[in-house]
């Protein structure tokens, strides 16, 4: 179910303004990859143009190759849509569909898709999306609830959970915790690392110690100051960047010397 | 003042930070005694309510702001001042709400019957005991006029206000032309005079069908045409307060564009959007010139839209004062019944707007 991914040449513009520059890098099926990097270096824009979500801002357009199993995002004709349907995400802030119930949150993806489920199916869907994002014993009595009304690290669950329920071969978090309590940030990252069983997972994040808690390689991106594109700076196994970086900003940026 | 500042000793209890304060109810002695005070100033000048209320507002502005001068401190007598001057703006601009409410009330409800609301006016018939013509006085084409044409005119203008609406909040980019005529279009149709929209109907349907086109689905037309722009107005402020976050949510399930307008945007919307539409409607059901220009008036019941002149509530109290019928005392009274009625049904229309806020509002109770 999961899929590598190969990035060629990545030019991410918004408009004239050149927001990522030349990115190259190949992100392996079922592992768990950070992006860090200080804020306004591109790595959430970058993050976006893995699913076509940064053209939901208009004027942004790429230039050169996203490969997932060997097929171009960016090749003509090819449909955001269907991209989306194939590579989730999570946004930085929980996001429920207020109008939807907890059981209708999880079925959203699905239901909006136009797919009609039996109720039998559809509850096995719901019990087994929740469950894969550990939040099952939490809601199972009240599913008919709405969304909103669950905790903020509840509700980042219920997205994940929506996320997962269209089964999706690789799973984009944009800073997933940021806006979460410790014990929920601890939930959340449990649940990272289940994923990767089956997924492709890709993780922003500003939390240092998280990158190296989760993922298995990490990309340091930088910028050289304002209004100058982000870079990828180096990317390698997580416990090469933060033990034994090759470049020097890596090493200043993990050991807190700046940004 | 200097003696806070000061090091030296102070009065044993005294904190440092208090000031000297009035007592709580201040307010309840000093608000009679003005009154009093301004009583006794008219009983000189000669008695008159409006004087009353003024120098009673002139003398509690004074008495408190003063009071407070002495006893507390410059900052505490500007904040009851302004508090008094606030109170009295507020109270002013109610004054002519609740008279009009007043009138139309104390002088409508001995109109207002079961016969009055289910009679059609323009009838004679013959009193078999005294033999003499009695014309009937009924309202109720003016209600089924009313409901109809402003019934017809929300059918025209949801659909095209709401779609007007969606465009520009989904789909036009922010610099496109299109949207920016639209734009320009809808800001030049919310200041249209009523009685532009009216004259621009009735030579519509004036060139179509001929001369006396009168009929209430050209009066639908011209409150159409006042009722859009409002429309396009609010479904967009309330289009817009949707969160973006729903809206990335929704397309990073892979769902379309379309889709999600349909079934996350407008839904969390719902409310706010039915609100809009019921100001809107409660906006045009008063307009009386377009309707008189387009649909003429009459007493008689006319239940088809499509031909004829037809009576609204606002047009059946304008011509009952404008052009009385032989007894003009009735016909008066009739003016006020149909003002009342009018009244009832804009805040029906209003309480029906604030339940299905509350019906489709999203839940987030725990």
């Amino acid at each position: 179910m999961s899929k590598t991914i190969t990035v060629q040449d990545l030019n991410v513009y918004y408009g004239d303004f050149l927001a990522v520059h030349d990115v190259t890098m190949d992100i392996a099926a079922k592992s768990v990859t950070a992006f860090i990097g200080p804020s306004g270096c591109g790595k959430s824009t970058f993050l976006r143009t893995l699913n076509r979500m940064h053209e939901v801002l208009p004027g942004a357009r790429v230039e050169g190759k996203v490969l997932v199993d060997g097929d171009d995002l960016y090749a003509p004709g090819v449909d955001p849509v269907t991209v989306r349907r194939q590579i989730g995400m999570v946004f930085q802030r929980p996001n429920p569909f207020p109008t939807m119930s907890i059981r209708d949150n999880v079925l959203a993806g699905v239901r909006l898709n136009n797919k009609r489920l039996p109720r039998s199916e559809a509850a096995d869907l719901v019990e087994k999306s929740l469950r894969g994002a550990n939040l099952w014993n939490e809601v199972k009595d009240r599913l008919d609830k709405p969304g909103q009304g669950l905790s903020g690290g509840q509700q980042q669950r219920l997205c994940i959970a929506r996320a997962i329920a269209v089964e999706p071969e690789v799973l984009l978090m944009d800073e997933p915790c940021s806006a979460l309590d410790p014990i929920s940030t601890l939930a959340v990252e449990d649940l990272i690392s289940e994923l990767k069983d089956s997924y492709t997972v890709v993780i922003v994040t500003h939390n240092m110690q998280q990158a190296a808690r989760v993922s298995d390689r990490t990309a340091f991106f930088n910028i050289a100051g304002t209004g100058k594109p982000g870079k990828l700076i180096e990317y390698a196994e997580t416990s090469t960047v933060f033990n034994n970086p090759s470049v020097q900003a890596t090493e200043d940026y993990v050991s807190g010397r700046f940004g | 003042m200097s003696a806070a500042a000061s090091t030296v000793a102070r009065p044993a209890g005294r904190n440092r930070y208090s000031t000297g304060s009035l007592p709580r109810r201040i307010n309840l002695y000093t608000l009679p005694g003005s009154f009093i005070l301004a009583a006794a100033v008219m009983g000189l000048l000669g008695f008159n309510w409006f004087g009353l209320a003024a120098f009673t507002a002139l003398i509690y502005l004074a008495a408190i702001s003063g009071l407070s001068l002495v006893v507390e401190n410059r900052r505490r007598a500007m904040d009851r001042f302004i508090r008094g001057l606030v109170t009295s703006a507020f109270l002013l601009a109610l004054l002519p709400l609740v008279s009009t409410l007043w009138t139309v009330v104390s002088k409508g409800i001995g109109v207002l019957s079961w016969e009055f609301i289910g009679t059609s006016g323009g009838g004679t018939t013959i009193n078999p005991d005294t033999l003499e013509l009695v014309t009937s006085s009924g309202a109720l084409q003016a209600i089924v006029g009313t409901l109809e044409i402003t019934g017809l005119a929300t059918l025209f203008s949801v659909p095209i206000g709401l779609l007007t609406a969606i465009y520009l909040v989904e789909y036009a980019a922010p610099t496109h032309w299109l949207r920016r005529t639209v734009n320009f279009l809808v800001d030049v149709m919310t200041g249209i005079p009523s009685i532009v929209a009216g004259l621009f109907a009735f030579s519509l349907f004036t060139l179509i069908l001929g001369p006396k086109a009168f009929s209430g689905l050209s009066a639908a037309v011209a409150l159409s045409v006042l009722m859009i722009p409002t429309v396009v107005r609010s479904c967009e402020e309330m289009l817009r307060l949707v969160p973006a976050d729903l809206r990335e949510a929704a397309y990073a399930l892979g769902v379309t564009k379309f889709v999600t307008i349909v079934k996350v945007v407008i839904p969390t919307a719902i409310a706010g959007i039915a609100t809009g539409i019921t100001l809107a409607i409660a906006r045009v059901i008063g307009e009386t010139a377009p309707i008189f220009m387009a649909a003429s008036f009459t007493d008689a019941f006319n239940g088809n839209p499509l031909a004829g002149p037809m009576q609204t509530l606002p047009v059946m109290a304008y011509t009952g004062y404008k052009f009385p019928g032989q007894d003009i005392a009735l016909s008066n009274s009739q003016a006020w019944g149909a003002a009342l009625l009018l009244v009832l049904l804009v805040v029906v229309l209003n309480l029906v707007a604030r339940i299905i806020a509350a019906i489709f509002a999203p839940k987030t109770s725990r």
